[in-house]
């Protein structure tokens, strides 16, 4: 499996992480080599085999909907890099976004 | 008569609380000490919490002069950095989280307060627990307690390096993939992974959500038990935790092994293992017969494929997990001005190489087109897995196998290829994937003097299995009792002021 530069940078717009031109050829040569290590399991007959995606023998864990005490406002804003009255503030989400 | 309170066990430490012969504030003040004499060389903490610590030791001396008998009542223990604990930050080894200070506490952490623990700190740690040497974290390299220019292993590092070094009595790690057993194994202390549901995960910042559980990091099996005990059972706020309740697992670790099964899987036992971890491991087996055990041969057929299914399902709930860190809530933001350029340069900037990494391959895992090939066929083959043990624990009570193919290598020796870092979980993975419990309990020492762990896994919610095992094996050894040699005039002290860390 060879993983291209281009690939990376693809991946890298997903999962919205800024690499440098270093760490995009890093990552690629790293991300082949792991991949082609993965590539064993192409191998392994799972025709019929259902998928696990968790453990337990458990499923839609329910309780009584009635509201509960949940974290104050302030508590919940305390770490925020941006807020204003009482919300998360996020930054302009248009290139151009003006003051209206 | 043990020379130092930090030489005590966590059930030595309660006897003498509760007889009086010491109070919580000198054991507390005991490990603070030791702390701050052998923290420089060992690097096991991220942010120790030493006024807190004897506000609530002495907390823990009101009650006990009242004859409370909380089961860890007056105990220093330290808090691997991934366990939420509100007005103490948080920093999972990451930069993105350098000045969060939680709302809320880990339901592991406050029934340990309940229980009356007294936390000395928050341990050291791989970035987002992903990593199997604690080099990977963004403050310090821990270095084992055993030889200072080697790992600890990861990611629980800090953690097995802090009970390792007696600067706790005890500690909390987790396990996803191994960074319990790991550590454990490579700082010569227990350590438990229980099974999947048994210890909430409220307020343990996710990395994989179907394979992170809570574990213990002690000296001997007992207080692993007590520790466990201690934070075991349901809990409403997780979804995916079992309405169990947690059984007497102090009590349940005495017993005879008359009539026990112990599995014995051939998968680990292969080329690659060092030739002296398979002896200490061959020789715990055949203590574990002396004892009265039963060893059975069993196949795990599917191991060679755990460790590529456990880096693509690991790393594709990572991808998710992580997406939460975007600088608008909580954590660094680079403070770029529009929002999705933000987005991309707090993440690129806060996040280190190999968490990166793994939101990489976790992403390409999940992104259109390649789906099926790999997080599609990693859930099926992780059904492979699980099903491999619920065969095998139809023949036995207990697998015993190594916990690692090696002893603690040296810093650095596998930073620049992940791959074969990887390769270090090989044999812990795959009881993440199934979902089943798990201990390290020290059998031995290799050539160099580094510490051997033996792995004894049992069925999901079998933990009272492996602990009586591994309680029978303690009790007829003495590895688990070996210290490392440390201290200021110590040639620790010497090599640690020669290895050049990077």
């Amino acid at each position: 499996m060879h993983i291209s530069n281009d690939e990376v940078r693809h991946v890298a717009e997903l999962a919205k992480l800024a690499l440098s031109d270093d760490e995009v050829s890093t990552y690629a040569s790293q991300l082949s080599a792991i991949l082609d290590y993965a590539d064993s399991l192409r191998q392994v007959d799972t025709s019929h085999v259902p998928p696990t995606p968790h453990v337990l023998p458990l499923e839609n864990m329910l309780r009584e909907d009635v509201a509960q005490p949940s974290l104050p406002n302030n508590a919940a804003l305390a770490n925020a890099p941006m807020q204003a009255n009482g919300f998360f503030e996020v930054r302009a989400v248009f290139e151009d976004a003006g003051d209206a | 008569m043990p020379t130092s309170l930090t030489d005590l066990t966590i059930h030595a430490a309660l006897d003498g609380l509760r007889a009086g012969d010491f109070t919580s504030v000198q054991l507390t003040e005991a490990h603070l000490a030791r702390i701050a004499t052998l923290e420089a060389q060992v690097r096991a903490f991220i942010t120790v919490t030493p006024e807190r610590a004897l506000a609530q030791a002495h907390a823990a001396d009101s009650r006990l002069a009242q004859g409370d008998d909380a089961p860890l009542l007056g105990i220093p223990l330290a808090i691997k950095d991934v366990l939420s604990t509100e007005g103490v930050r948080t920093t999972c080894g990451s930069r993105i989280l350098e000045n969060y200070i939680p709302p809320y506490t880990a339901t592991a952490v406050a029934r340990l307060e309940a229980a009356g623990m007294v936390m000395v700190g928050k341990a050291n740690m791989d970035e987002f627990a992903m990593g199997s040497s604690t080099e990977n974290s963004a403050y310090a390299i821990t270095r084992n307690p055993w030889d200072p220019q080697r790992v600890p292993g990861g990611s629980s590092g800090g953690s097995a390096a802090a009970v390792a070094a007696q600067m706790a009595l005890g500690a909390l790690g987790t396990d996803t993939g191994g960074s319990v057993r790991l550590p454990a194994s490579y700082c010569g202390v227990v350590g438990i992974k229980p099974s999947y549901g048994r210890v909430s995960r409220y307020g343990l910042v996710a990395y994989g959500s179907s394979l992170d559980s809570v574990g213990v990091l002690a000296k001997d099996v007992q207080d692993a038990a007590l520790v466990l005990g201690a934070m075991a059972g349901h809990d409403g706020r997780d979804s995916t935790s079992m309405p169990d309740a947690a059984p007497d697992f102090a009590a349940a670790v005495d017993g005879s092994l008359a009539g026990v099964r112990v599995g014995l899987p051939q998968e680990y036992f292969v080329e690659g293992v060092q030739p002296a971890v398979e002896v200490a491991v061959r020789a715990a087996v055949a203590q574990l017969e002396a004892l009265g055990a039963t060893i059975v041969p069993v196949s795990l057929p599917n191991t060679d494929k755990a460790l590529s299914v456990y880096y693509l399902v690991a790393t594709a709930e990572a991808s998710a997990n992580l997406a939460r860190f975007d600088g608008v809530r909580f954590g660094y933001s680079a403070g770029a001005d529009n929002m999705f350029e933000n987005f991309r340069q707090t993440r690129g900037h806060g996040f280190g190489a190999e968490v990166k990494r793994r939101i990489m391959l976790g992403t390409y895992a999940l992104s259109a087109g390649y789906y099926d090939a790999y997080y599609g066929k990693a859930q099926q083959v992780r059904t492979l897995i699980k099903d491999d043990f619920a065969r095998a624990f139809a023949q036995v009570d207990v697998i015993a196998c190594p916990v690692a193919p090696t002893t603690a290598f040296r810093i650095g020796e596998k930073s620049d290829n992940p791959l074969e870092m990887y390769l270090s979980d090989i044999f812990t993975v795959p009881v993440n994937l199934a979902g089943v419990c798990a201990l390290s309990v020290p059998c031995g020492f290799d050539a160099e003097a580094m510490p051997i762990g033996l792995q004894l896994i049992g069925p999901h919610m079998g933990e009272a299995a492996i602990l009586r095992v591994a309680h029978a094996y303690e009790q007829a050894t003495n590895w688990h009792t070996r210290r490392p040699t440390m201290g200021s005039e110590s040639p620790y002290a010497e090599r640690a002021e020669t290895t050049e860390i990077a």
